[in-house]
């Protein structure tokens, strides 16, 4: 059997749609930055598979992705810093209790 | 690789010495000397500034195989946003050394300095690694600046949406850009541009939608301003001003660009009535809500939601006055709005009071705080002789330029429409302040030095650019 590019596809939409599922239905903090997390890696497996079945002779779809998990990897570290000075700010990361400035 | 092709980027190298500067004055300063490192991140800014304005007759230039351009226009909005970022730096100068964020202001400067940095990489990128890169350089910062007052709940709270949002929104973004990349197998806009031609599919109408949504979630376009509101109110009042004009009128230009560079040939077939859904939500959702708010800096955070869809209209035109008009737009916006934060800056140094019961009866009290602050309503409004009245003059001039759609006259009516809307709750301001009747005013107090220059700076700049045509003569040159 030919593992052909439809193959990553779907694992890499049904990582995304999960992501977007969990970022909008979870409530603890650290769950919604892991949901962030399976969309930003969906996108990688994206474009590596792009590049590699669409487009070989080139290698943006790869440089891409390399810079694309360094800024993953940034974006998380900023959020999870913020979470924890929030933590220590309030005690809780439930995303429920964080609406003092609703009114 | 020839090195030698960093010296294109001439005003990000000045914005990195500068940032170095900073930095190496911050590390190395000790207690007493320390407190010069705003004045002096300011000096390096005003320097930056003037510099760039004689780099603005610079000709085309290109680099790293065409990822970085620099162009007449480019250099026009980078010098636009210069203006923008040295009237914050001036403005916040007071509040930087106040007591709880003397010990970490030199922080503030380095990463305000850095978030510019982005933003000239994003408006200068003509590939989209590159304006990924910009874009993250220009956000990330910006979620350690809001979350910056450490002792406040309120300044978390705003920290942790924005953070979660911007990274959503870049996810979605790269999904489109992944779309947009299996399409065409480049990268570079002109490449996508060329690839995609004006086939339409099912897949770029994806992409695009992907692409439109993430720009919308940095541009605060309705429906994807739900963060707006409580970011703007609970970060530091420096940051929000920040926020609302920089990172919007930097993100207006590379929307701009993106969608006339890249997506230009599909935008009948695909983007037209996307970018008409998204104006008029975004002006009267924006106008809408901005009525009933009570504190002085969500009330600013719905209008500056409101202006950003007038600013989206001026891509609608997508021709040379369009660009022109979206500058014109963004810098009279810098002014109108940093003179607004202004004086909401100085208030709340002085007084901690950011709701708008508590100015009633300002004028008796501090006149000239009153008047400022009429100027900047008066200008966001569109009321002439100020230049805001100008500025939305020439936005719709360009959307209707040489055109008989009807679509395009129904909405620039509905803009219209809004325009009067807007101008309800702006004077709701002027009333407060002039005609209201308070048990308890504010007592007069005198602003400090630094916030009354930036107030001179940018009352200057309302009338000034109201009635000297030369700025828009200029600006309209460079673009064509």
């Amino acid at each position: 059997m030919d593992i052909t590019l439809i193959w990553y596809l779907v694992p890499s939409l049904v990582m995304f749609c999960c992501g977007v599922y969990g970022f909008l239905t979870r409530r603890n903090m650290i769950a919604m930055l892991i949901s962030l997390e399976l969309m930003l890696n969906a996108v990688d497996i994206n474009f590596v598979v792009f590049n590699r079945f669409l487009f070989p002779s080139s290698m943006e779809g790869w440089m891409f992705t390399l810079f694309g998990i360094a800024i993953a990897a940034a974006e998380t570290a900023l959020a999870i810093a913020i979470i924890i000075n929030l933590f220590r700010v309030s005690k809780n990361i439930d995303v429920r209790d964080t609406t003092k400035m609703k009114n | 690789m020839d090195y030698s092709q960093f010296l294109a980027l001439k005003q990000e190298i000045g914005l990195l010495i500068v940032f170095l500067l900073v930095f190496l004055y911050d590390t190395f300063a000790g207690k007493k000397s320390a407190k010069g490192v705003p004045v002096a991140a300011c000096l390096g800014m005003l320097a930056l500034t003037v510099y760039g304005f004689f780099e603005s007759g610079a000709q085309a230039t290109s680099a790293f195989a065409g990822m970085y351009v620099g162009s007449p226009v480019v250099a026009a909005i980078k010098n636009i946003l210069n203006v923008g970022v040295l009237i914050v730096l001036v403005q916040s100068l007071k509040w930087a050394n106040s007591e709880f964020t003397a010990v970490r202001r030199g922080e503030f400067y380095e990463l305000i300095l850095l978030t510019l940095l982005g933003m000239y990489l994003m408006i200068s990128s003509r590939h989209f690694l590159m304006f990924i890169i910009g874009l993250e350089t220009a956000s990330l910062p910006l979620c350690a600046l809001v979350a910056f007052d450490k002792h406040r709940y309120e300044s978390h709270e705003a920290a942790i949406k924005y953070v979660l949002t911007a990274v959503f929104s870049s996810a979605i973004l790269l999904m489109g850009l992944s779309f947009v990349y299996a399409l065409s197998g480049t990268l570079y806009y002109s490449g996508i541009a060329a690839m995609i031609g004006s086939q339409m599919g099912v897949m770029l109408a994806v992409a695009l939608a992907f692409v439109m949504a993430g720009f919308g979630f940095k541009l605060s376009l309705v429906p994807f301003h739900l963060w707006t509101a409580d970011v703007y109110q609970g970060a530091p009042t420096s940051v929000t001003s920040y926020l609302s004009v920089i990172s919007k009128g930097s993100a207006a230009f590379a929307f701009l660009v993106v969608l006339t560079q890249v997506f230009g040939s599909v935008y009948e077939a695909a983007w037209e009535w996307m970018l008409y859904t998204l104006i008029i939500l975004t002006i009267t959702v924006g106008n809408l809500f901005a009525i009933r708010q009570v504190n002085m800096k969500r009330f600013l955070a719905f209008s500056s939601i409101s202006q950003a869809g007038y600013i989206m209209l001026a891509i609608v035109g997508h021709n040379a006055m369009g660009v022109s008009a979206l500058m014109f737009y963004t810098l009279v916006y810098i002014f109108s709005n940093l003179a607004a934060f202004g004086v909401i800056g100085a208030i709340e140094n002085a007084t901690g009071k950011v709701n708008m019961t508590d100015y009633n009866g300002l004028y008796k009290t501090n006149p000239r705080l009153a008047v400022t602050m009429m100027l900047a309503m008066f200008s966001l409004a569109g009321i002439p002789p100020f230049a805001g009245f100008f500025s939305k003059f020439f936005v719709f001039t360009a959307t209707l330029n040489g055109t008989d759609s009807v679509a395009l006259y129904v909405l620039v009516l509905v803009a219209l429409i809004n325009t009067i809307i807007s101008l309800y709750y702006y004077l709701l301001v002027v009333k407060a302040m002039f005609i209201n009747e308070s048990e308890e005013p504010i007592a007069t107090f005198r602003s400090a030095c630094s916030e009354r220059l930036g107030m001179w700076v940018c009352v200057a700049g309302i009338i000034g650019l109201g009635i000297v045509s030369y700025f828009y003569d200029y600006l309209l040159t460079v673009a064509a």
